[in-house]
């Protein structure tokens, strides 16, 4: 089962992308910034990270920097999952590092298509 | 406005009627169990017209007074789902066939025919793979012509204009930046994108096929829902469209055995057709 580190400081998506995560069989593990991400990819890494751009204490981007400085091996995939939709936006996430971006709103079909690219589902 | 000329479909509802016009138009006959679509198809067209029922629609098709009405109908009913990159992992098989017969072919520009293309995700997908392995400056980039039975879908893939909802089914984000333009909350392919491919509408039943023979016809999930008789006469005139040493692939789901002679699956390209020898295609085809 592969895991995936959804990082979201909305309550509301984390749940929404639990559960379209779930019904791909994934493991979902949730943060609620950057830094508990960052903390949890420390813990054990997911192969997979869903990530948001806004959030209080380390937002999306510090955190994609941190990952990269971080020494961890084996990086999980990093999906930005954001309402940030403009070329700048993902041009930037892509070249901190980013795998894929989403573009909210998503649905399922979205999300497993991404999911697919980065060959995660 | 003629709808009769259809034995087959004996139903006197109007939803039989109405499925009638749909098959005896573009080959796509509506299993029973999935009649409830045309209801819901529909409505959105009810509505504009201020008709209550099916009834009603039928008896303002037989009217004829609105000329471009049997067309939105019909228009309504196909089922037009696609998406970019559909079966990435078949794509990218049929890029690396296209590399591989222009080696065999020198200096000929190839001809792709995409049968069925909807509202165009296909051919821009292809179009970017073939890019992305020869050049789109190369003088030698293949030919693409793409067609749908549908002006609505023609109109929509020639504009190149997606939404994001579209967007994101299957487009990873490096090509979409690459070969994209944002416009509003739209996306709009580039000019460079979309000068490689020429759309027209046609009917693959009862259109005359684009001109000339090609070396890759694609018609992927368009003839699953045609009669076992009318697909055996659109495999015919396909085969009649490729080229000696061309390929035919169809969707993930389907396939040419036991529907024709004429194609056989190729030795050197995994899951497409190519033309089984010392046949003439002609001969074959009944009108
Ligand atoms: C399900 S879509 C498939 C699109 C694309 N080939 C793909 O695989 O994603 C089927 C398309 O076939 C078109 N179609 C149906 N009957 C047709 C006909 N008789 N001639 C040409 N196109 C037809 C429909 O308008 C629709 O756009
Ligand atoms: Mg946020």
């Amino acid at each position: 089962m592969k895991t995936c580190l959804v990082v979201d400081d909305s309550k509301v998506i984390r749940k929404v992308a639990r559960h379209i995560l779930e019904t791909l069989e994934f493991e979902v593990r949730e943060a609620g910034d950057g830094r508990e991400a960052l903390e949890s990819c420390m813990a054990a890494v997911p192969d997979v990270v869903l990530l948001d751009w806004n959030m209080p204490v380390m937002s999306g981007m510090d955190f994609l920097r941190a990952l990269g400085d971080s020494g961890i091996e084996n990086k999980p995939k990093v999906v930005f999952c954001t309402t940030e939709n403009g070329m700048g936006h993902i041009r930037a996430a892509i070249e901190a590092g980013a795998d894929e971006y989403v573009m909210k709103p998503f649905d399922r079909e979205t999300l497993e298509s991404k999911l697919q690219i980065v060959g995660m589902a | 406005m003629m709808l009769g000329n259809q034995p087959q479909v004996a139903s006197t509802s109007a939803m039989g009627v109405i499925a009638a016009m749909l098959e005896q138009r573009t080959g796509q006959q509506i299993a029973a169990n999935r009649s409830w679509r045309i209801e819901t198809a529909l409505k959105p067209i009810l509505r504009k017209h201020r008709l209550e029922t099916l009834d009603e629609l039928v008896a303002a098709l037989m009217a004829g007074q609105n000329g471009n009405l049997a067309e939105t109908v019909v228009d309504a009913m196909l089922n037009q789902e696609t998406s970019f990159f559909r079966d990435a992992a078949v794509l990218d098989q049929i890029a690396d066939a296209v590399v591989a017969l222009q080696q065999t072919v020198g200096g000929r520009r190839l001809r792709i025919w995409c049968a069925g293309c909807s509202t165009g995700q296909e051919p821009y997908s292809l179009a970017i793979l073939l890019s992305e392995r020869l050049g789109d400056a190369s003088p030698t980039f293949p030919e693409i012509v793409a067609t749908d039975i549908s002006a609505a879908a023609i109109s929509r893939a020639r504009n190149g204009r997606y939404s994001q909802f579209e967007i994101q089914r299957g487009m990873p984000i490096r090509r979409m930046i690459r070969w994209f333009d944002a416009e509003g909350e739209e996306w709009q392919t580039k000019a460079e994108l979309t000068r490689l491919i020429q759309f027209r509408k046609a009917n693959l039943v009862g259109d005359q096929p684009p001109p000339g023979r090609f070396d890759v016809i694609l018609c992927r999930n368009v003839l699953m829902y045609f009669s076992a008789a009318l697909r055996r006469r659109v495999f015919c005139q396909l085969a009649e469209s490729i080229r000696p040493e061309g390929l035919l692939v169809l969707g993930a789901g389907e396939t040419v055995i036991g529907q024709t002679e004429l194609l056989k699956p190729s030795q050197q390209f995994r899951g497409m057709y190519t033309l089984a020898p010392a046949k003439d295609a002609a001969s074959h085809c009944v009108a």
